[in-house]
């Protein structure tokens, strides 16, 4: 079972308590109105769903309730951090080395075995 | 002649557990769902007779009457005297959200040695008690149904639950207090 640092309760909780809510850091347009249906197409419905670093928005549901954005590795599933919702994406290079290190490979890991 | 209606409480009657965890119905209660920016903290604390805590994990108690902290802006007050709660926070006359939820929720009590082995029996969270000491709580999981725990002695749990899971968090909870020992 993951651990999941939610950044209100200021403690670790189990995975159970926690749902991923979509990406992070996707700004509202402010002229909805006057877009192309392209441009309001790929705000609405156009997600990178990158393989390794991505950040995005979890929500404490059965918690305190609030959302939060996470830096977090869809390969490894290893969340490198969790900020309050509001705040700019962190740095991550003083935090953790590089993610694709984290990404244990067959070769890897198993290549040598006799 | 009206036939008075009568009240029907969600566990009635229902008595279970170990002699390691023994479980029991709470009295009824009073309870609301109080959500406030921090700027009316304090009139509704003075309102209620008790300081809202604003500390994750946290809850205060005053005579009978408990306030849990759920969230940054966010608490459940609970009065075990039926106090009407509705009507001391509107007195505050500040800005705030209150819903009352007396009989959505219903409360186990769990006592006993095994109290905490019972609850972590579907609860993933650590209940020792330098993790959850006497007065924290916390809005949480036990297995598929959310509940509110809070702990009001070493050795006893307060389970605030809705009163639609009370049958399966109540089931649930006998299981995890007879594998808690006798």
């Amino acid at each position: 079972m993951l651990l999941i640092y939610c950044p209100y309760c200021e403690e670790e909780r189990s995975e159970l308590e926690f749902r991923q809510a979509g990406d992070a850091h996707i700004a509202r347009p402010t002229n909805m109105t006057e877009m192309t249906d392209e441009d309001f197409e790929a705000f609405f419905f156009l997600r990178d769903n990158v393989k390794g670093l991505t950040f995005e928005r979890w929500r404490h549901l059965n918690g305190c309730g609030r959302f939060f954005n996470a830096a977090r590795d869809t390969v490894s599933d290893k969340f490198l951090t969790t900020y309050k919702a509001g705040l700019p994406r962190p740095d991550l290079s003083t935090l953790r080395p590089a993610t694709e290190a984290t990404v244990e490979t067959y070769e890897a890991t198993e290549s040598n075995a006799k | 002649m009206a036939d008075l209606a009568t009240r029907t409480l969600p566990l009635s009657g229902f008595h279970g557990g170990s002699g390691a965890a023994a479980l029991s119905v709470a009295s009824p209660a009073t309870r609301i769902s109080l959500r406030a920016k921090p700027d009316a903290v304090a009139a509704l604390s003075g309102v209620l007779g008790l300081s809202l805590p604003t500390k994750a994990k946290t809850s205060a108690s005053s005579n009978g009457r408990y306030a849990l902290w759920l969230g940054p802006d966010e608490w459940l007050v609970i009065d075990e005297n039926e106090a009407d709660l509705m009507a001391a926070v509107a007195s505050g006359n500040v800005l705030h959200s209150a819903t009352d939820i007396s009989h959505r929720n219903t409360a186990i009590i769990v006592k006993g040695r095994g109290a905490a082995v019972a609850i972590n029996g579907g609860c993933p969270q650590d209940l020792s008690l330098a993790a959850f000491p006497v007065g924290a709580c916390s809005r949480t999981v036990l297995a598929k149904a959310e509940i509110v725990l809070l702990r009001t002695a070493e050795d006893t749990f307060r389970v605030e639950c809705w009163r639609s899971f009370s049958p399966y968090v109540s089931t649930l909870l006998a299981e995890a207090a007879e594998d808690a020992g006798n």
